[in-house]
């Protein structure tokens, strides 16, 4: 009992290795497992949820990560989509949120928007609707630029 | 009718209606006022499209004669669409497309509250994600009604006529026989607050137009369907 449960935790492990490697095709500095988008890996499967429902980088994700099982020699994992409970930007993780500001998009907070490139907080929404359906456009209204950010969904 | 046959219509219900709606908010790609507003109504056509698959999807397991969501999508015809006639109204200018988005997503997110908490998991967890993206779209709507009706004196011309051409199909969204009635007074209500701020009356009452529920549609949505639908009937099943 006690080493199948080791197997099966170091097997979750080495597939959540394998899959923080397949990047998102839209926001290519963080990978599928950064943006929650992996929710559980089990013995016979890989379970994801799509952000949006419309995304419709959702069948590119899909395919990109069977790409990476089937590399990997895991042809046999299958892959499962959930839509409970609905993805949420809780999910993206500390280091992905690193990742997204370092690439000039301001990750989502529930507090002021910071601006990825100088940090101030003075800001302002430009479009809700950005580039993807997880952003939205703000500009800085210290250092003028504008930028992504992903909104808090 | 068998308890799967109403789970066909209800979602069929609400497949449709997000599928016609994300639709017509195509057309507006690349010829909305602004860059941001195009993004903004491009990003809600597209949610809605993915709410139709989900939905749609479900209706062709409950029907279990083998049609998948794109099935239902490009192979019906007219009388089979069961949409309400709201989101078939063609787009008009950039007024009137607003004034059936605020009318339609202020009920829509609360029709898709009650789904989420009905007992069919299937449509709650299809509801519970797309309830989160409608909220987007309330606000998006209800900020450009304010907007235009606080704004010129053309911009409030426009939306006074948006609003009055889309009125007549609001009775039907809360038609007791297959709408959602005891949404009513809390969608009075909301639409009553914005259009306070917007410094607009509520349209005067008039005689609904109904029908959309049982197949019997303006003459507009025919023409989408031509649209939508040529490339699946002229090349059915084309891949690339």
């Amino acid at each position: 009992m006690v080493a199948a449960a080791r197997t099966t935790h170091s097997f979750k492990d080495r597939v959540l290795e394998i899959l923080s490697h397949v990047p998102d095709p839209e926001i290519p500095c963080v990978s599928v497992v950064d943006l929650g988008i992996v929710r559980d890996v089990k013995a016979d499967a890989v379970i994801i949820t799509p952000t949006y429902t419309g995304c419709p980088a959702t069948l590119a994700i899909e395919a990109d990560i069977r790409a990476a099982l089937d590399k990997a020699g895991l042809s046999a994992l299958k892959i499962e989509t959930v839509l409970t409970p609905p993805w949420s930007t809780d999910w993206i993780s500390a280091e992905g949120r690193e990742k997204l500001r370092a690439y000039g998009i301001a990750p989502p907070v529930k507090t002021a928007v910071q601006c990825p490139r100088c940090g101030s907080a003075h800001t302002e929404e430009l479009s809700r609707f950005g580039s993807t359906p997880c952003k939205s456009l703000h500009r800085c209204l210290d250092c003028r630029e504008p930028f992504d950010r992903f909104k808090c969904h | 009718m068998s308890p799967e046959t109403q789970r066909f219509h209800h979602a069929i219900r609400l497949g449709d209606d997000a599928l016609i709606l994300g639709q017509r908010l195509s057309e507006w790609c690349g010829h909305a006022p602004m860059l941001e507003v195009d993004l903004s109504l491009a990003n809600i056509g597209l949610d809605l499209i993915g709410q139709a698959t989900h939905f749609l999807g479900v209706a062709g397991e409950a029907e279990d004669k083998g049609r998948d969501a794109d099935a239902l999508a490009f192979r019906r015809d007219v009388l089979d669409f069961k949409n309400c006639l709201l989101v078939e109204q063609p787009n008009g200018d950039f007024a009137q497309t607003i004034a059936r988005q605020f009318l339609f997503s202020n009920w829509q997110e609360l029709l898709l509250h009650e789904v989420s908490a009905a007992p069919d998991p299937a449509l709650s967890a299809i509801a519970q994600k797309a309830v989160k993206e409608v909220a987007y779209h309330c606000r998006f709507a209800n900020e450009w009604t304010v907007r235009m009706g606080d704004g010129t004196e053309e911009s409030r011309t426009r939306m006074i006529a948006g609003l009055d051409w889309m009125w007549r199909f609001v009775d039907e969204l809360f038609d007791p026989k297959d709408g959602a009635p005891s949404l009513r007074s809390e969608w009075d209500s909301r639409i009553a607050k914005v259009l306070t701020q917007a410094g607009l009356e509520r349209p005067k009452p008039r005689r609904g137009a109904k029908g959309g529920r049982d197949g019997h549609h303006s003459e507009h949505l025919g023409h989408l369907l031509t649209e939508m639908q040529f490339l699946q009937r002229a090349y059915p099943d084309a891949k690339w």
